[in-house]
């Protein structure tokens, strides 16, 4: 398409200005988690790493990193396996009510969060408690894990679909059993869309907040649940700062690595 | 007498509705280049996935070289396939994708090496062993397809429509290079393929398709000569009726002078209504006087397209032998 100089200018102007108020606040933050002033004044009145050493220190703060890396690799667990299971059961079988079950599978990211939180809250102590199982990071995960799925279960389903039953009947043709297939042709073409949809899972999981807040119950605190609670006591805020300078940075390197596998797979 | 490579005894599948193939009887000798020649939909390339293993069939056996396997998986039988699009898998080298079925039967790595290097220089491909299938050709990874397949050395090997997606010159020079091989390696070629010129110049013996039925069996110059149905004489080249019996378009001699003497003990007055030159032939579509319309073809020996072209229009006299006139019975 051919735009005049003008409409280049405009649109090259439009996107500057997007961009602009995307990381200009993410920068701000990096920079206070420096900042000298408690207030975060504006310029920086000098520079300092003493929030970072009361970050590092700070076992609050310590423990809901813990309990998220492990909500989120937790949920990033159950949201493969799940999600790659249904995903061959959809492009591979043929049954009854196939469209539905997709659809089934992929409305929980479109839900409002709050939405899924009431009602898995209800769900799990109907039904949990009864067993003596109560709200906790077992409940997180499989609360996450319903829309976890989702990234899994589209990712290994369009590498699936692209790929065909070709490969795998060539792999049984020269005398590969099922397990082969899998573990030579099948699993190393799958790969890049696992490892896609798993960081994409994880990031979700890692951030969440409103679901988290119904199915954590009192005793659980994922970091985001701590950031928030934390934000508005003028003692935290600066480690709030630090903590959200670190998830900037952690955030950068999945988002990086998923976007670069899929450019990769779909480049074949 | 030893038991045939292939045997099909009574073969059926349905898809729901949908007859696919409906009872068929056939046998394959051992070392003969076979053609299942037919339409699309006529059946031919859902026997060879029976064949393989990847259909299972509604009904009948399949034998090979005289143990029943019908009903085993496509790993446990002694063929191999080099599929219509390659099914090269994408993420190996073409050693490796040659190496794969001795590795899955763990053949030791020096052996398997040495095997599939052989393989890939009896394809012509020696230097090409480090690429990636989508670094290739299309004839080039046709060829990895078939050193694939070979390297097995497979009782029989299945080729589903193996030229097809190839232009005509390569396919040409491919299909010389396929006999070549398969005279070398005296493995069973099964062969699918819609194209007749191809299963004729290639086939020890043909199998022509229809409706998930076999309407013949037999040489590709009794196919050819002696079609065994209006099917097979209308799907193998072209066929002409006249006054009840059919003759092949080279058979047909025309005369541009009608008076001069005959040409064979059969002849047919008519006007040329159209000439179509093809370089090395010239096709001919004659009016014939007592009625209907007949196909004549002539060598382009003597003359030229500016000779041919001229033709249309005038009376001619076409002679041909009684000894090539067959008659197909007569279908419902």
């Amino acid at each position: 398409m051919i735009l005049s100089r003008a409409a280049r200018m405009t649109l090259r102007c439009v996107m500057a200005l997007g961009l602009t108020v995307i990381y200009i606040p993410l920068f701000v933050v990096l920079v206070n988690s420096f900042n000298a002033d408690r207030a975060f004044g504006w310029p920086p009145s000098g520079f300092t790493t003493h929030w970072w050493t009361q970050a590092l220190n700070n076992d609050g703060a310590r423990t809901a990193v813990l309990t998220s890396v492990k909500a989120g690799l937790g949920a990033c667990a159950l949201a493969l396996t799940l999600g790659t299971m249904a995903a061959f059961a959809v492009q591979r079988y043929k049954f009854f009510g196939r469209d539905t079950i997709s659809l089934l599978v992929v409305l929980p990211i479109a839900l409002p969060g709050i939405v899924t939180g009431i009602a898995l809250s209800n769900a799990f102590q109907v039904t949990l408690q009864p067993l003596g199982i109560g709200l906790g990071l077992f409940t997180v995960i499989v609360g996450h894990a319903t829309f976890c799925i989702v990234t899994v279960y589209n990712n290994v389903l369009a590498r699936l679909r692209r790929m065909g039953t070709n490969v795998e009947e060539a792999s049984a043709d020269l005398g590969a059993d099922t397990f082969q297939t899998f573990r030579y042709v099948t699993f190393p073409l799958l790969r890049s869309a696992l490892l896609a949809g798993g960081l994409l899972a994880f990031a979700l999981s890692f951030d969440e907040i409103i679901v988290t807040t119904f199915t954590a119950g009192p005793g659980v605190q994922t970091l985001p649940i701590w950031i928030f609670d934390n934000l508005f006591r003028p003692n935290q805020a600066p480690v709030v700062n630090v903590v959200a300078a670190v998830l900037i940075v952690a955030s950068v390197i999945p988002i990086y690595l998923a976007q670069r596998l899929s450019g990769e797979a779909s480049a074949h | 007498m030893p038991a045939p490579a292939v045997r099909l005894h009574d073969l059926r599948k349905s898809f729901g509705d949908v007859t696919a193939v409906s009872g068929i009887d056939l046998d394959i000798h051992d070392g003969e280049f076979f053609s299942m020649l037919g339409p699309s939909g006529s059946g031919k390339t859902t026997v060879l996935r029976m064949i393989a293993g990847f259909e299972r069939p509604t009904g009948g056996t399949i034998e090979l070289a005289g143990r029943d396997v019908t009903r085993l998986a496509p790993f446990d039988r002694d063929v191999n396939t080099v599929f219509q699009d390659y099914a090269l898998f994408p993420h190996m080298s073409v050693l490796q994708n040659v190496e794969y079925g001795l590795k899955v039967k763990r053949v030791r790595r020096t052996e398997r090496r040495e095997r599939a290097l052989e393989a890939l220089g009896s394809v012509r491909l020696e230097g090409f062993a480090e690429r990636r299938p989508a670094q290739l050709s299309g004839g080039q990874r046709q060829r990895v397809a078939l050193a694939r397949a070979l390297v097995n050395e497979p009782k029989v090997l299945l080729l589903d429509e193996p030229l097809g997606a190839l232009d005509l010159k390569l396919r040409e020079e491919m299909q010389i290079e396929l006999k070549e091989i398969q005279r070398r390696v005296g493995i069973t070629f099964l062969f699918v393929t819609h194209d007749q010129e191809e299963a004729l110049t290639m086939s020890d013996r043909i199998a022509v398709f229809n409706n998930g039925a076999i309407e013949q069996v037999g040489t590709p110059a009794e196919v050819y000569e002696r079609p065994a149905s209006a099917f097979v004489a209308g799907f193998v080249g072209t066929s002409n009726l006249i006054g009840g019996v059919s003759v092949r378009p080279e058979k047909i001699h025309v005369d541009t002078q009608p008076e001069g003497p005959a040409q064979g003990d059969r002849q047919a007055l008519g006007t040329i209504a159209e000439v179509v030159y093809a370089g090395a032939v010239t096709r001919f579509v004659v009016d014939l006087e007592d009625g209907g319309r007949v196909v004549a073809l002539q060598q382009n020996q003597q003359t030229s397209s500016m000779d041919v072209m001229r033709l249309r229009g005038s009376r001619v006299r076409l002679g041909w032998k009684s000894v090539h006139e067959y008659r197909t019975p007569q279908e419902d």
